[in-house]
């Protein structure tokens, strides 16, 4: 059996992602990174945490936090986990075709997300004048929404490019674990906005 | 894998059930994340007091993200014991990293 037959077998195994001791190396080396980046996050919510009442001449978190536009976000993306989540189901089921439309998707409402990221930052450049250097507050906001920002922007290029580079190739033993994978960072995106909507900005409104 | 090829169709029939059963309970977990979400931006909408919002809103959010790692990310399958050591690890870090940063260095 030569190492391609090895990799497109004839009937797929039901957890693709973990048949081969490549693919559970993956699976058990991403969940050590998310262990790391839990950290990561952890530390920049608490410089949030401390610093939130620092706002200078800036004005006040519940001033300034609109709840449409994040209420509009957290759907978006709480919807696009879902949508990975679908795209993992068809990957199991070996249909390549319907886990490429799902994951087309969820890159999609991403997009949608970052859009309004974007525009929520402009919106209080210019009509605040509150930046990353206006307070102490403004950094620890900027670095820790644009930080999560910036993980929606690399998970959306993460997913677009294992779907046009394995667009001809199909599903095999090599690249489920790739996709199941990047669908795990998306899932964890999510788990950073849920509490970034509720600290940063329901817990802002209340004050 | 001799077992496998010999019972015909039926471990494929058993695994697609399986996965369909499972796929019906994200769906599940999806809209009750949905409704958390929903109370949350409620509650805070509704002004109800600061000192009864926030612990609220805190048990909301992890309820939420529990859901979103056992069932989205499958933390509730087998063979995710390693997987529970180093995320529970990173998340006791966090929390004192976050206790010590508002309660000591800044304040």
């Amino acid at each position: 059996m030569s190492h391609d037959d090895v990799l497109n077998p004839k009937e797929m195994p039901h957890e693709p992602e973990k048949a081969t001791h490549e693919g559970q190396n993956k699976f058990l080396g991403f969940w050590f990174f998310l262990g790391g980046e839990t950290v990561l996050f952890a530390s920049l919510f608490g410089t949030y945490l401390a610093l939130n009442e620092s706002n200078a001449q800036d004005p006040t978190r519940s001033e300034m936090f609109g709840l449409e536009l994040v209420f509009i976000m957290t759907m978006l993306l709480l919807t696009s986990s879902l949508t990975s989540v679908y795209a993992m189901y068809h990957m199991k089921n070996n249909d390549f075709k319907k886990m490429q439309t799902w994951l087309a998707i969820t890159v999609f409402l991403g997009l949608g997300f970052l859009g309004f990221e974007i525009y929520e930052f402009t919106h209080y450049i210019h009509e605040y004048e509150f930046t990353f250097q206006s307070s102490a507050m403004g950094s620890a906001f900027y670095t820790l929404v644009g930080f999560h920002g910036g993980h929606v922007l690399f998970g959306l290029l993460w997913i677009t490019s294992l779907m046009l580079r394995n667009a001809k190739r199909g599903l095999n033993l090599y690249n489920a674990p790739k996709f199941y994978v990047a669908s795990l960072y998306w899932h964890f995106i999510d788990v950073v906005w849920v509490f970034i909507f509720t600290v940063v900005y329901l817990m802002g409104k209340v004050g | 894998m001799a077992n496998n090829t010999n019972s015909a169709n039926k471990p494929v029939d058993f695994k697609k059930k399986h996965s369909k059963e499972e796929m019906k309970q994200q769906v599940i977990t999806f809209a009750l994340m949905i409704m958390f979400t929903l109370v949350a931006f409620g509650l805070v909408l509704a002004e109800v007091t600061s000192f009864f919002v926030i612990p609220i809103l805190i048990i909301l959010a992890i309820v939420q993200v529990l859901f979103q790692l056992y069932y989205f990310m499958h933390m509730k399958n087998k063979g995710h014991s390693m997987v529970s050591v180093m995320m529970f690890g990173g998340i006791s870090i966090g929390i004192l990293t976050i206790i010590t940063f508002t309660t000591i260095i800044w304040w």
